[in-house]
């Protein structure tokens, strides 16, 4: 099981904060086919994946990062701080 | 080194005071505010949205970082989340060191850093609706510079 967090537009559009997922993805790629797949607000949020960014266990890394280990699995657009 | 991560409001020249008390003889103190802007007179608010965990353990990294780079005596990151009116402050920055260029050249890096690598989002709340700020181009190239 893995939690998975959407933050911002991508939370927006698919409708919820988070969820646990079952899931036999090797890597974050693979999960986000998996999710693109579910239903068209999925599809939607994960339309292009050059404006989102992924971070594993709260650690910024990118979509053929492995999942192997990984607790939490967060997906939002780049970050607007400051 | 300070980091808090705070809806509340806080107030600036309070918390120069305090952090300026605490550097010894640093001799340099550099502080930024950021403060919510009207865009184009129609901003009612702000709404800024964080990931708690990993807002604070990033801040932090880049804190580190930044020690590492300038001989800083102490560093202090205030930065709000939730709902914010314009006028008001958004977060503040503030570095000591022996030598100014050391805390400003580290007080600049923060907030490339903050910016950009720290997870925040912000979301403006106009007359004509709400909308999700954009990253800049410009702002992911800043940190190149480093």
């Amino acid at each position: 099981m893995i939690e998975v967090l959407y933050f911002a537009w991508v939370r927006e559009r698919i409708g919820i904060p988070r969820e646990r997922i079952e899931t036999g993805a090797k890597t974050v790629a693979d999960l986000v086919e998996e999710l693109q797949r579910r239903e068209d607000r999925y599809a939607a949020a994960f339309e292009d994946l050059r404006a989102l960014r992924v971070a594993i266990d709260q650690e910024l890394t990118d979509f053929s990062a492995s999942l192997e280990g990984a607790r939490e699995v967060a997906f939002f657009p780049p970050m607007t701080g400051g | 080194m300070a980091v808090r991560v705070d809806p509340a409001r806080f107030d600036p020249g309070a918390e120069l005071n305090a952090f300026s008390k605490g550097v010894g003889n640093a001799g340099a103190v550099v502080s930024f505010t950021g403060v919510v802007r009207d865009v184009a007179g129609g901003l009612s608010a702000m709404e800024i949205e964080h990931y708690p965990g990993m807002t604070e353990k990033a801040i932090a990294a880049i804190v580190d970082e930044a020690k590492s780079r300038w001989s800083l005596a102490d560093a202090l990151v205030i930065h709000r989340y939730g709902r914010l009116e314009a006028g008001e402050m958004i977060m503040m920055v503030a570095t000591a060191s022996r030598h100014r260029v050391d805390a400003f050249q580290a007080a600049e890096y923060l907030m490339d850093y903050l910016k950009s690598r720290a997870p925040f989002w912000k979301k403006e709340l106009t007359r004509d609706g709400a909308e999700w700020v954009e990253a800049r181009d410009e702002d992911e190239a800043a940190l190149d510079r480093w």
